[in-house]
C-alpha cells in the first residue's frame, strides 16, 4: 500500500488545518494553516518527502478539475451579475494583468541585478 | 433530470472528468491558450443543465466530492515549496517584494476601478479577494459583507484569466526567470496559476505555492483597512 501513508499524512495535516481555524480567531483558513504544517514538518524532517511526494504530486496534478464546480456556480449567480457585467469584466481583466505584471516584472529586475 | 441528479453520487464528478478532459484534448489540438481545460469543462457543462434543467444543488450533490479534494491538494502545494526551499532562501527579499507591492497593487486597482464604476460597497468587497486562493476570499468577502458566491466565481475566472494572459505578459515585459513567472502567475491567479506553473517548470511552481500562502496574508491585512474606503 504505497499510497496509504502520504494520503493519512496529507489528510491528517488537513485536519490539524481545520483544528488550527478552529481554535485560533484569525482569519486564516483551515488550507493555509495545513499548508504550513506540512512544510515546517517536512524542513524539521519530521515528515520525510520521499512518504508524501507521491500522492502529493497527484492531488497537485489533478488539481484543475477540482475547480470545475464552483465554476460551474456562475449559473446561480449569473443574475447579479449580468446588471454590472461591463465594469465586472473590466475590473477583473485589468486588475489581473496588474497583479501578474507588477509581481513578475519586480522579482525579474531584482533578481537580474544580483546576476 | 433533477430527480436523476439529486438520487447519482457519481454523475455530477464524472460530469466534470469528461468536460475537463476535452477540454485538455480541444486545448491541445487547437494550441490556443484562451481554450484553457478549466474554462472549457465550465462552458460545456454549464450548457448542459441550461439545456436540460438541471439546478445547480442537484449537479453538486455529487461534484462536490472534486471540490472536496481542493483542501488537501492546496496543503500538499507545501511539497514543491519545500523541495525549493534553498531557492526562496537566496532571492528572499526580491520574493517578498514583488509579493507585497504586486499585492497592494492589485487590490488597488480593485479599489480604483470599483470607485470608477460607481459599485456598492457590497459589489467592492465582493471583488476585493479575487486574486487569493478561494477558501481565504470566500472569509474576506463574508467578513466583510459581500457576496460569497459572486466571490468564489470570480476567483476561479481570475485564475483562469490570469493563466491565459501569462504569455502575452512575459513577452511584452520582457520576463525570462521562472522565479519570477511563478511569482507572478501564483499572486494573481493562486492555485489555478499555480497549477499552471507547474507545467512550465517545477522551479515557477515552487514560486507559485508560496505566493499563495504569502498573497493571502497580505490580503487579509489589507482587506482590514481596504474593505472601508468604498
Amino acid at each position: 500500500m504505497t499510497f496509504l501513508k502520504p494520503l493519512s499524512i496529507i489528510f491528517a495535516c488537513t485536519f490539524a488545518g481545520e483544528l488550527m481555524r478552529y481554535t485560533i480567531p484569525l482569519p486564516i483558513p483551515a488550507n493555509i494553516y495545513g499548508l504550513l504544517l506540512l512544510f515546517f514538518l517536512l524542513v524539521t524532517k519530521i515528515v520525510p518527502l520521499s512518504s508524501v511526494e507521491s500522492t502529493g504530486n497527484f492531488l497537485i496534478d489533478i488539481m484543475p478539475v477540482m475547480f470545475v464546480p464552483a465554476g460551474v456556480g456562475i449559473i446561480s449567480s449569473w443574475k447579479s451579475l449580468s446588471s454590472i457585467l461591463l465594469p465586472y469584466i473590466a475590473i477583473l481583466v485589468i486588475s489581473t494583468i496588474v497583479v501578474h505584471s507588477v509581481t513578475a516584472k519586480i522579482a525579474d529586475v531584482i533578481i537580474n541585478k544580483k546576476r | 433530470m433533477n430527480d436523476f441528479f439529486t438520487q447519482s453520487s457519481f454523475v455530477g464528478a464524472v460530469m466534470c472528468l469528461a468536460a475537463f478532459l476535452f477540454g485538455k484534448w480541444i486545448n491541445k489540438k487547437t494550441k490556443l491558450p484562451f481554450l484553457n481545460p478549466l474554462l472549457i469543462a465550465i462552458i460545456i457543462i454549464v450548457a448542459f443543465m441550461l439545456i436540460f434543467n438541471v439546478d445547480y444543488d442537484a449537479f453538486n450533490n455529487s461534484a462536490k466530492y472534486i471540490s472536496y479534494l481542493i483542501t488537501p491538494a492546496t496543503v500538499a502545494l507545501a511539497i514543491p515549496l519545500y523541495k525549493h526551499i534553498a531557492l526562496l532562501k537566496k532571492h528572499f527579499a526580491a520574493i517578498i517584494a514583488a509579493l507585497v507591492v504586486g499585492t497592494f497593487s492589485g487590490l488597488l486597482s480593485v479599489y480604483v476601478l470599483s470607485l470608477l464604476f460607481g459599485l456598492n460597497h457590497e459589489m467592492y468587497v465582493t471583488l476585493l479577494p479575487k486574486s487569493i486562493t478561494t477558501a481565504v476570499g470566500m472569509s474576506i468577502s463574508e467578513e466583510f459583507g459581500g457576496i460569497v458566491t459572486i466571490t468564489v466565481i470570480t476567483i476561479i475566472i481570475t485564475g483562469i484569466l490570469g493563466a491565459i494572459i501569462d504569455e502575452p505578459i512575459y513577452r511584452i515585459l520582457h520576463i525570462k526567470s521562472s522565479i519570477a513567472k511563478g511569482l507572478g502567475l501564483g499572486a494573481a491567479s493562486h492555485v489555478i496559476g499555480t497549477s499552471k506553473a507547474m507545467g512550465i517548470d517545477e522551479e515557477c511552481g515552487a514560486m507559485g505555492s508560496l505566493s499563495i500562502v504569502v498573497c493571502s496574508i497580505i490580503t487579509v491585512i489589507a482587506s482590514t483597512f481596504m474593505s472601508g474606503l468604498i
